[in-house]
């Protein structure tokens, strides 16, 4: 099957990838970028374990076109640590207990953060919004919730 | 529309790994030439912890820090074999093979020790910060990191252990039905309030107050995490989750988790749990795994509170609205049950 | 939502001193997982990995005539076309590996399928894409059978047969076609019960849902190897069930796995490994088979249904005298890990709670439906379900406060129960007791002095005489020659006290092997324990005797009531266990073996 180029930023990186007609991002990003962090759980758009950041909104990458992200800025989990200094949001993660199996928490990360960079003060009921898109099958979501707070009180400076 | 508040108990216990046993379990346990330890397993991690428990339980056993262990698991050309984890017999299993490894191990690390104190290793001790001390000399020491180079670069010694936990195999009496199912035992008691729309027939639980045993909680706060997830999964098997919603009826079966329902991140159940600690005599630590049994108390407690609520007793799950709408109209109504004490 | 840990309670039994246990460290795995570093089966980059996909039955039951397939081989970017021809050893049962149940299922079907979405073909494809389309453009002709569904149909006379090796319908727990638990004798104390309660209890099939779905990427490694990257619950299950279905060596075989995107038993069967596997030994490539979320949801097996039904004779204190169960597991249309259900369950009956007459019938049963399998709480999820409602019919007709009721019944350390077994180490009262608290719900003063370490009385310990009975035989049901699915009349009686050998845990490890009893923080006992029954009592089959009540609040019982008492932390600590080979000297370690370089 004939392939495309494409060229997008990921996580701050120029990266180039060849497409095939009709490859989602999903696919474009583990086996062409190489970038592992998104997971496939569904391939329906329910699970939200996919989810990028595209020019910082949350989308579901196993439901967008590769090509719809050329020339754009792709953000995944594999790139919200700084280098070697992880996210307040990994960290009230791992401090909060907030993961199990781990692999609804890439998407949880992609689409806090992007709820942060919008809405640095969410109250519960918003951080409970942001991630109602996606599942989590292991904690019950209430340590998630608890985190994503606690992540954003730090980065106001606030107490949790 | 009404909605009727409704109380349920329920109280359960649960067997702690492999059933009739003949599930073995093993385990190694190295050092590297500088005093951190190795653990070698073919355990699976599915996210309840296998990695990190069997860490903890490895530098309890060997006698020191956690820090200084890592887990490596599950690779068969170099772990050792395990049935796998399922059954509650992870922790119960594996720990025990653990504990096995990592004391054989630890007598090795303390026998070269005492050649470097000139001691015999039945005075030492370890202090769990990674130092071999003389009982009651604290003074008198070695760390652990110098007693493998002595080990491996002196002596010529390896600081290693093999282990294995198996439970002999029980047969199961035809006539009877005696049997050794196992040899550990969970338990739990749980209290659930919840209130239910006449007109909807919808559910919402509203609180969970229970009780969990589990022997000992070898890390508490993945017990937490357990105990938390597990209640969470209990509400969902009770109003929410099935693949045949007809059953036996083959029909409507969801593919998809637009129509397999589950309780999202905004119906969080408030629950209050207090965890109870009988060390098993055989379990590792004494600790009993929490995995499988916190989910189980809450399906008929739920129920419970449902006819509690409303005088419908829905003994098929899952109970959704449809059954309890039928039942009230079956019977012309909510006849609310007695008040439990306590209730709000 | 909060968490307290009581530690006041059985304080005693248990030391708190311990360096790492008991503490709350960050789990090991939790910066993998958030950084995305961590990587499951499927984060295995091969290069030219090849996708399979299944074709499938639509039918709960057919045949197939013929299948063809040259469409779907002419499509560009298909590798190969499995058939079931292509697996050396096509017959398999997951419980094989430990010698229990006949081989009765196919890793491709021919030329029956019993339950829709069985495999009958697969493709091998450049992509999922590719494969997807190939499996739609294979033609099969069926011929739909006629099928069973649900599973009290299924085990009646003239029902369809699901499953060759099993004509019954039913797994045979030879020699009978259910598991039968026999204690005491249930009629006998029925007709001396003020009432007797019975109901049925339902609970519908349910999916395991893991976010990662089951599946497992497989490529030729060297030395004539094969590695498999896996997410199965289950290593060693895994390599084992795919060396026997390939007819390899094992030592052939290398599974990678350990970190697994969620299970709840729904990745124990084995199914993903040999096929993926089985794709590259084919094609000599890197083959990845991953089931997508409608497969993970209609054709992965799920918690299986069951169905219940309980009879309680109760006297009009609420104490319990008989209980009668009649249970059936829904396996499916094959084994998988059902017929293990049906052990579990009835060594679970009747519930935490001692009760002097115990009877009942459980059933393994093949339906045409999808298999069922291992879940969170398996083999007993169902029967607490169906227990605990009935505990709450049980306390309203008898008026009883519903904790209290659970209090009263609760067994003790001592007791016999009904699997002919001690109970030790109970803490159901205290659990009852800590969540009334909690929740407000005030117990009265007798049941707030109630302990799981006093009660139990020489009769609570005795195995009674029993009443058994010969009802179903293997073969004799589908011949219309038995009555009931219930548990049948005694015909003969065992006589009390009768009880087999008890396994224990700590017999069978070598010496070499042995724990550090003084650095475990508990008791335990020595190496080989006391047998399970004190000398037979001569009990009566059906007057039971309630529990021993302190007569005072005492939340700490003396040690005498148990059967083992706990060693306080000041006890002296048990020797290890002499090494009994390697060098004994003094000052050298009992631990050392062979001979050392000095």
């Amino acid at each position: 099957m004939p392939k495309k180029p494409m060229s997008f930023t990921l996580n701050d990186a120029e990266t180039g990838v060849f497409v095939e007609e009709g490859q989602n991002l999903l696919e474009a990003l583990r086996r062409g970028a190489g970038d592992l962090s998104p997971k496939f759980g569904c391939g329906q758009g329910t699970c939200g374990a996919c989810t990028v950041l595209i020019d910082g909104a949350p989308h579901l990458s196993c439901l967008t076109l590769a090509e719809a992200a050329a020339s754009r800025r792709v953000e995944t989990t594999g790139g919200l640590a700084a280098g070697p200094e992880l996210h307040p949001l990994q960290t009230a993660f791992m401090e909060g207990f907030a993961a199990q199996c781990g692999f609804c928490t890439g998407g949880m990360l992609m689409v806090a953060k992007a709820l942060l960079a919008e809405n640095p003060r969410p109250t519960r009921e918003e951080v409970i919004e942001a991630i109602s898109g996606n599942l989590c099958r292991c904690t019950g979501y209430g340590p998630i919730v608890d985190a994503i707070l606690t992540a954003a009180a730090r980065m106001q400076g606030r107490a949790a | 529309m009404t909605r009727y508040a409704g109380r349920g108990f329920a109280a359960i216990n649960y067997p702690i790994g492999m059933n009739l046993g003949g599930d073995p379990a093993q385990a190694l346990v190295h050092s590297t030439p500088d005093g951190k330890f190795m653990v070698t397993l073919s355990a699976i991690d599915l996210g309840q912890g296998m990695k990190s428990v069997t860490r903890q339980i490895a530098a309890e056993a060997l006698g020191v820090p956690m820090e200084d262990v890592y887990v490596d698991t599950a690779d068969s050309d170099t772990g050792p074999h395990d049935m796998g984890s399922f059954a509650s017999r992870g922790t119960h299993r594996v720990g025990n093979a653990v504990i096995r490894a990592s004391s054989e191990a630890r007598a090795q690390m303390m026998e070269a020790a005492a050649e470097e104190l000139e001691v015999n290793a039945t005075d030492l001790d370890t202090d769990g910060q990674g130092n071999i001390h003389v009982k009651g000399a604290p003074q008198r020491k070695i760390t652990v990191a110098e007693t493998a180079i002595a080990a491996q670069f002196k002596q010529g010694r390896t600081l290693s252990g093999r282990g294995i936990f198996l439970i002999e195999p029980s047969g199961v009496d035809p006539d009877t039905g005696e049997m050794s199912p196992v040899t550990t035992y969970a338990h739990a008691a749980l209290i659930v309030d919840l209130t239910v729309d006449d007109e909807t027939g919808e559910v919402t639980v509203d609180k969970i107050n229970s009780a969990y045993e589990v022997g000992r909680a070898l890390n508490p706060k993945l017990v937490e995490q357990q105990l938390i997830g597990g209640a969470w999964m209990g509400v969902s098997h009770a109003l929410y989750e099935t693949t045949e919603p007809y059953y036996p009826d083959r029909a409507h079966g969801p593919e998809d988790f637009n129509t397999y329902l589950m309780p999202g991140p905004g119906e969080i159940v408030p629950h209050d749990i207090a965890v109870l600690e009988r060390p098993a005599a055989d379990a590792p630590y004494g600790g009993k795994g929490p995995g499988e049994m916190c989910a189980n108390p809450v399906l008929p407690a739920v129920a419970n509170a449902v006819y509690n609520a409303v005088g419908v007793r829905v003994d098929k799950l899952p109970i959704t609205p449809e059954k309890i709408l039928r039942g009230l109209q079956a019977q012309g109504g909510a006849k609310p049950g007695p008040r439990r004490p306590g209730t709000q | 939502m909060s968490v307290e840990f009581r530690k006041d309670l059985f304080a005693d039994e248990r030391r708190d001193d311990l360096n790492e246990i008991g503490k709350p460290h960050t789990r090991q795995d939790i910066e993998g997982h958030v950084t995305g570093r961590t990587a499951y089966y499927d984060d295995h980059l091969f290069d030219g990995l090849l996708h399979m996909r299944c074709v499938r039955s639509p039918h709960h039951h057919a045949r197939v005539r013929s299948v063809d397939a040259s469409a779907a081989e002419a499509l560009p970017g298909v590798r190969r076309v499995v058939r079931p021809s292509d697996v050396p050893h096509n017959i398999n049962t997951l419980l094989s590996l430990i010698g229990f149940g006949e081989d009765d299922e196919q890793l491709l079907s021919d030329p029956i399928v019993r339950y829709r979405g069985e495999p009958v073909l697969a493709i091998i494809a450049e992509t999922e894409a590719i494969a997807r389309a190939a499996c739609a453009a294979v033609r099969v002709d069926w011929e739909v059978l006629p099928h069973v569904l649900d599973p009290e149909e299924a085990i009646a006379p003239g029902a369809p047969s699901v499953n060759p090796a099993y004509s019954d319908n039913s797994f045979t727990y030879e020699p009978y076609d259910h598991v039968k638990l026999r204690f005491g004798d249930v009629t006998a104390a029925f007709a001396q019960a003020d009432h007797l309660i019975e109901a049925e209890y339902e609970m519908s099939p349910i999916e395991q849902a893991p976010i990662e779905t089951c599946g497992a990427i497989a490529a030729p490694e060297t030395a004539d190897r094969f590695v498999c990257h896996t997410g199965t619950q289950a290593l060693f299950f895994s390599l084992g069930t795919t060396a026997k279905l390939l007819d390899l060596p094992s030592s052939r075989l290398h599974f990678i796995g350990g970190t697994v995107g969620g299970g709840f038993g729904g990745k124990v069967d084995s199914i993903t490994e040999p096929m993926a596997v089985l794709g590259a030994v084919l094609t000599g490539r890197p083959v990845k088979f991953q089931w997508d979320r409608p497969e993970e949801m209609q054709v992965g097996a799920p918690r299986g249904a069951e169905r219940w039904r309980i009879k309680d004779g109760v006297m009009a204190d609420g104490r319990i005298i008989a209980r009668e169960f009649t249970g059936f597991f829904d396996a499916g249309a094959y084994t998988r890990l059902s017929s293990y259900a049906g052990h579990k369950g009835t060594g679970h009956l009747p519930g935490p709670y001692t009760i002097p007459n115990v009877a009942s019938n459980v059933f393994c049963v093949f339906t045409n439906r999808t298999p069922a399998t291992a879940m969170r709480g398996f083999g007993i999820t169902g029967v607490d379900f169906a227990i605990e409602c009935h505990m709450d019919r049980v306390a309203e007709a008898t008026g009883l406060d519903p904790i209290s009721l659970r209090i009263l019944n609760s067994y003790r350390d001592g007791d016999m129960k009904a699997h002919r077994r001690v109970a030790k180490n109970c803490a159901l009262v205290e659990c009852c007791q800590v969540a009334a608290d909690k929740a407000g719900w005030t117990l009265s003063a007798q049941d707030k002095a109630a302990s799981s370490l006093a009660g139990s009385d020489a009769q609570r310990a005795a195995i009674p005489e029993t009443a058994l009975d010969e009802e179903g035989r293997v073969g004799a049901r589908k011949e219309g020659r038995v009555a009931s699915t219930a548990p049948a009349p005694g015909t003969k009686r065992l006589v009390a006290g009768t009880h087999g050998r008890t396994m224990e845990a700590v017999s069978v490890q070598r010496p070499d092997m042995e724990i550090l009893a003084e650095r475990i923080g508990h008791a335990i006992p020595g190496a080989t324990s006391a047998p399970a029954a004190a000398a037979p009592v001569a009990a009566s089959p059906v007057a039971p005797s309630p529990p021993a009540r302190p007569a005072a609040a005492t939340p700490t019982p003396p040690a005498a009531a148990q059967p083992t008492p706990p060693v306080p932390p000041s006890a002296p600590p048990s020797p290890p266990k002499p090494f009994d080979r390697g060098v004994r000297r003094p000052g050298v370690s009992q631990f050392l073996s062979g001979s050392r370089r000095r």
